[in-house]
């Protein structure tokens, strides 16, 4: 019995640095964050509860409401991502010649910071830049476009540069997947005479589904969560046109130090990504008992 | 080797499809890279030059001239030593019991550390500020670096490699009456190293890339690491197109090197999560 104690408290001595700053950084800015949503609290003066006036400030503000919807559009990278990843899984899931490269070539943009990243597609995406040019000379366009500063264009645009960001970290996911799937499922398949084509969508579909729902739901969590290439690439302009939900919490709460304004914001678009993720869950339990 | 035509096409438009989506995936390196070593011309005009020319590290020096790079640099290579160390002996040491000790309220301290995987945690730094300022640690390495300590992932990725000790070996030792202490640190950790490696080499990337956080709580712009003082270069007024991209080089150079190296501990990093 002493020895279980003992054992308790030195387990308990193990955990206790990671447990406080977990507790510190992790559990309290939740909890005190969403008390403070509900104040008009400032670093300056006296805090007081003002309710849900923050929240409903938020539905009446165009400015949020523009990054609501903007959350939504963005969701339109998830399939493209996904799709793409996959595919190129498959494509780089065999042992030909230089195929380490390839896929060092589709990781690199993972690996680079958001800054740095900002910076580059900066470049690209100047009217005299690389891409205009490029489109231009494959004649798919005919006069430059402002990528970033026509507000038609500029969403997209961010959209584009968090596909490039994500291709490959789903594709090394994916990959991971594909390589601890057994190889006597296809090998059959192959003695019975199917081909690429049907062993990709009848065996290699199948067996990936739960890493197929995991990745989907990060990626729309992700998607929903995008704020910082928003950051660096345009800071929610031209006129306000890429303003997502998250940058604007952002925003508010950071750059006009509005924190409780900002706090609402973030827990408006925390609460939307919960009911995605237990949603998503729900529907991923059953299948992995089969 | 089968050589029918039919199979060499499909090989030859399986490569042309890898190398498009590659180029699209480095290109804006190669291009910025370019315009940092050339030291001609206006860098936006048609058509653009995609290869260097007039070749020179003027544009490298000029860097160091107009913000302090040694500075940035200096600090970016403290935070990430600091975070990685930081990282791996507080996370190991959580991540030992839980793998390896029997105690009471375990599964509890377990579900506590996943549930902050769902906590809504992307925004944290507005409350954190709060606190690093009550704490007095705004304008300190040490805020910069304390959050970022402790994730749920590192612990489940040890606590997975922990798991994998045979217990045997835990078993003899405890049996010889070793300390707790001294199974953790002489007997199972040095197994660990590949794993460390491997959270380690993550947590640097990481900790390296984030720009965010610390330009939050830094306040004089040459304190910054170098992803933060890249974006501040980019701001000054009177710096070029060039100097600025000679800075994003020098910023990604040294991750790219270190990737480019690494890129098995990547992997392994991803085979665990998948599992």
């Amino acid at each position: 019995m002493t020895q279980h104690r003992y054992q308790t408290r030195l387990a308990y001595l193990f955990l206790m640095p990671a447990l406080v700053l977990l507790a510190a950084f992790s559990f309290w800015p939740v909890f005190y964050g969403s008390y403070l949503s509900f104040t008009d609290f400032s670093l300056i003066r006296a805090t007081h509860w003002v309710g849900l006036a923050n929240y409903q400030a938020l539905f009446n503000n165009d400015m949020f409401l523009t990054g609501l919807k903007n959350s939504l559009i963005f969701l339109l990278v998830v399939p493209l991502t996904q799709i793409g990843a996959m595919s190129l899984a498959v494509m780089v899931n065999n042992q030909l010649p230089a195929i380490r490269w390839f896929r060092a070539a589709y990781y690199v943009p993972v690996v680079t910071t958001v800054s740095v990243v900002g910076i580059m597609w900066g470049f690209m995406f100047h009217e005299q830049g690389a891409l205009n040019f490029v489109l231009l000379q494959l004649h798919v366009i005919t006069v430059p476009l402002g990528w970033l500063s026509d507000d038609a264009l500029a969403l997209f645009a961010i959209m584009f540069v968090s596909f490039w960001r994500g291709l490959g970290w789903y594709m090394v996911m994916y990959l991971a997947a594909l390589q601890s799937l057994p190889a006597e499922m296809q090998e059959a398949a192959i003695l019975d005479g199917a081909n690429r084509w049907q062993r990709f969508w009848r065996i290699t579909v199948p067996m990936l589904y739960p890493t197929i729902m995991v990745c989907s739901m990060m990626s729309v969590l992700a998607a929903l969560k995008a704020y910082q290439e928003v950051d660096v690439l345009t800071q929610g302009g031209p006129m306000n046109s890429t303003f997502t939900a998250l940058y604007y919490a952002y925003d508010q709460g950071l750059k006009h130090l509005k924190l409780p304004r900002g706090l609402a914001a973030s827990f408006v678009v925390s609460i939307c990504c919960i009911g995605i993720a237990f949603g998503c869950l729900k529907y991923l339990k059953p299948r992995h008992r089969e | 080797m089968n050589l029918r035509p039919a199979h060499v096409l499909r090989l030859f438009l399986h490569y042309l499809v890898l190398a498009v989506i590659a180029i699209v995936c480095v290109f804006p390196f190669w291009w910025t890279f370019v315009v940092a070593i050339s030291t001609k011309g206006n860098m936006f005009e048609f058509p653009p030059t995609f290869w260097p020319q007039a070749v020179s590290l003027e544009n490298f020096s000029e860097v160091f001239r107009v913000i302090p790079m040694w500075n940035f640099l200096k600090n970016s290579i403290l935070i990430t030593v600091a975070t990685v160390i930081g990282k791996l002996v507080i996370c190991s040491l959580a991540a030992y019991p839980l793998s390896r000790m029997a105690f009471r309220g375990k599964k509890l301290v377990f579900g506590i550390i996943l549930a902050t995987m769902v906590l809504p945690s992307e925004v944290n730094f507005l409350v954190n500020f709060v606190s690093m300022t009550k704490l007095g640690l705004v304008d300190t390495y040490t805020g910069v670096v304390l959050p970022n300590i402790v994730t749920a992932v590192s612990i489940l990725l040890l606590k997975q490699a922990f798991d994998e000790v045979p217990q045997d070996l835990l078993d003899a030792a405890r049996v010889d009456g070793a300390l707790e202490w001294v199974i953790f640190y002489r007997i199972v950790l040095p197994l660990m190293t590949p794993w460390l490696a491997t959270v380690g080499i993550l947590t640097a990337v990481e900790a390296w890339n984030e720009y965010i956080w610390p330009s939050i709580i830094i306040a004089k712009p040459e304190d910054f690491p170098l992803s933060a003082g890249v974006l501040y270069l980019r701001g000054t007024y009177g710096s070029s197109t060039r100097v600025i991209a000679a800075g994003t080089m020098l910023t990604v150079a040294p991750i790219l090197v270190a990737f480019l190296f690494t890129q098995r501990f990547f992997m392994r990093g991803m085979d665990g999560a998948v599992k």
